[in-house]
């Protein structure tokens, strides 16, 4: 593709968007004091806050750029991501995981683990979570400077050394308020520079009538009914009907309920959004908050992707072809900026894309130094010391967090492979995570040796699994069937994802449930209180206004969000 | 917390907006042969400078608030 001249305009809205990043730092420092202050902002975030920060938050590279690349690949039916997965998922840890999140008054997702069930399980947790976030943040960085390298002509390295010295220093200066403040601050900057893109791109196309016609082609000529780039879930009746190449059941259960339920109830890098802020209430409308703006997303990240495979199927060519033959989706977004964008608004284009880099990495690196601190350091390293030294670690663990994402980067410029490995291994890890808290939090039976091999067995069948299948047209390897035998051929590799987490929750699911009957419990039911559902105080939210309450809001969300699958049907 | 996150937003964006507009105003109109000939740099422009005047109109009321009731 043709690089993209920026002017003076350009960088004079960069540079005033890095002034003000840096300047939030500058002016929290001083509310820096204990390390509660650092890594958790003494709590006392306000809710619209916190909820914009627990959206922004995972609004990283693979969000920006993925969806929209999934956009293009798979249409319409990529929605699900968020009207199947997230919103209901958001809604469920609003309303019934939160009151023991905040209640138990855990610093961390781990120590959570920890006083619901032991220490072996709380380690294994901490130590996976901590090495994960690390690797995430440096692929991140790496995505940012491969595209900035493509799009712009900067040298890799300068990309690279920018970012991480800018998220290095507004965290290591205000710590996760600093990290809160400015992903509020990149939520709206992300939301007004790429909405003038999709305005264009729809008047361009002739609005969604326009923009379902121009689909029906690539549909077509795919193999696939007309619908097929512009209905959600019209041809999920079998895996063959769709370009996923995934059924009602692998989607609702796969990504709805495993894997997405998985991601926002148990990841501390969102969770911890909600953790500071500043009252119960005001945690538990965090994630349901987050929810309005995060149904509205795909309008803002998918639609682009479609309006890109659009133009490039009937005007010829607009996204460059990789090696293989089929279009470089990844860059649907950076060549629809430059496709529209005049110099000036293609300016707040790019410092949007930045924007939503930096917001993913310091996510990452705010939640690494929290577990880092709290749940390996002090917890095996050096327990006992005085707060003040905890807050120093924490400073320090910011730098050197940050140097493992510039490592990690590096390294995948070298192995693409073994980042690709790792992130298969962390899909192992996390997939049944959340049949563990799901037991934890609602069946006071469960016990600590259940919960620690229960997960230990899920992750081993999730590398089973995967290691016996493969994905339609796949060498055997990374992509499956490692272990030498084929059992299942799916149609494609979502499907096989899909299919990997629904075993591995179901396995650890049962596994938690029957090693917890054989062994003794390790907690009294005195010291489970807040920690378990029958044995926690109902909330019942008595003083609030009926429109008010949480359950009242999720309840809305719900119903909005039914109407949106409906109406996109 | 003793920073009212709007200020900072509010200021951005209405600086965002001021430098737009003024650009789309002084711009040359070849440019806006890609955005399907509307001058975006104007009207975006006008969109974030009223955004950020609403984000600072409400952070500077709720500061004369906090200083009339006399905390800091």
């Amino acid at each position: 593709m043709h690089q993209i001249q920026l002017g003076a305009i350009d960088y004079a809205i960069l540079i005033v968007y890095f002034a003000f990043v840096l300047g939030i730092g500058w002016a929290l420092r001083r509310f820096v004091r204990s390390s509660e202050d650092f890594f958790l902002s003494g709590r006392s975030i306000p809710t619209w806050i916190a909820g914009l920060a627990f959206l922004s938050a995972n609004l990283g590279a693979q969000e920006v750029i993925g969806m929209a690349a999934s956009g293009a690949k798979y249409g319409m039916m990529t929605s699900h991501f968020y009207w199947v997965g997230a919103i209901p998922a958001m809604v469920f840890v609003g309303i019934f995981m939160m009151p023991f999140y905040y209640g138990s008054r855990a610093r961390s997702v781990p120590e959570y683990l920890r006083l619901r069930f032991d220490e072996k399980t709380r380690g294994f947790n901490a130590i996976t979570f901590a090495v994960m976030t690390v690797f995430s943040s440096g692929i991140s960085m790496y995505a940012l400077a491969k595209l900035l390298e493509l799009v712009l002509g900067w040298s890799f390295h300068t990309s690279v050394i920018l970012s991480a010295v800018i998220v290095l220093v507004y965290i290591f200066l205000g710590g996760l308020t600093s990290a809160i403040y400015n992903e509020v601050l990149q939520f709206f900057l992300i939301v007004l520079g790429f909405l003038p893109l999709v305005l264009l791109g729809l008047k361009d196309v002739g609005g969604w009538a326009g923009l379902t016609a121009k689909l029906e082609p690539v549909a077509t000529s795919a193999g696939y009914a007309a619908g097929a780039w512009s209905d959600s879930w019209r041809h999920l009746g079998s895996a063959s009907a769709n370009p996923m190449g995934v059924e009602w059941f692998g989607m609702v259960m796969g990504l709805g309920f495993v894997l997405s339920f998985g991601y926002w109830c148990t990841d501390f890098l969102v969770i911890q959004r909600a953790m500071a802020a500043k009252s119960m209430i005001a945690a538990r409308r965090t994630p349901l908050l987050a929810a309005i703006p995060k149904m509205l997303f795909p309008a803002l990240v998918i639609v682009p992707g479609m309006i890109a495979i659009a133009l490039h199927s009937s005007r010829g060519g607009l996204l460059p072809i990789g090696a293989d033959g089929t279009p470089n989706y990844n860059l649907a977004v950076p060549v629809l900026l430059a496709h529209y964008l005049p110099s000036g608004l293609l300016g707040l284009g790019l410092t949007a894309l930045m924007a939503s880099f930096m917001s993913g990495m310091a996510g990452n690196v705010t939640a690494f130094n929290t577990v880092w601190t709290y749940d390996i350091y002090q917890s095996y390293i050096r327990p006992g010391r005085t707060d003040q030294h905890y807050l120093r670690m924490g400073h320090a663990a910011t730098v050197f967090g940050i140097l493992f994402s510039v490592a990690a980067a590096y390294a995948t410029t070298r192995f693409n492979n073994i980042m690709d490995m790792l992130q298969l291994v962390f899909a192992f890890v996390n997939a049944p995570l959340f049949a563990t808290f799901l037991l934890g939090m609602f069946w006071r039976r469960a016990t600590g040796h259940g919960a620690f091999f229960g997960l230990l067995i899920g992750t081993v069948a999730a590398a089973a699994h995967h290691g016996l299948t493969l994905p339609h047209d796949a060498v055997p390897g990374l992509k499956g069937a490692f272990l030498g035998t084929v059992l299942h051929t799916y149609p494609s590799e979502m499907a096989q994802n899909f299919w990997t987490a629904i075993v591995a929750w179901t396995v650890c699911f049962l596994a938690t449930i029957g090693i917890s009957l054989l062994t003794g419990r390790n907690k009294s039911d005195d010291e489970l209180r807040g920690l378990v559902y029958s044995l926690t105080p109902r909330l019942t939210d008595r003083e609030l206004v009926w429109y008010k309450r949480p359950a009242t809001l999720g309840v809305v969300v719900l119903g909005l969000t039914l109407l949106l699958n409906i109406i996109f049907w | 917390m003793n920073l009212d996150l709007r200020l900072p937003i509010g200021l951005m964006f209405t600086i965002f907006g001021a430098l737009l507009t003024l650009f789309g105003l002084i711009s040359d109109d070849a440019i806006y042969v890609r955005s399907l000939g509307i001058n975006v740099n104007l009207w975006w422009g006008l969109v974030l400078l009223a955004f950020g005047l609403v984000m600072l109109g409400f952070a500077i009321r709720a500061g004369r608030k906090r200083h009339a009731s006399g905390t800091p």
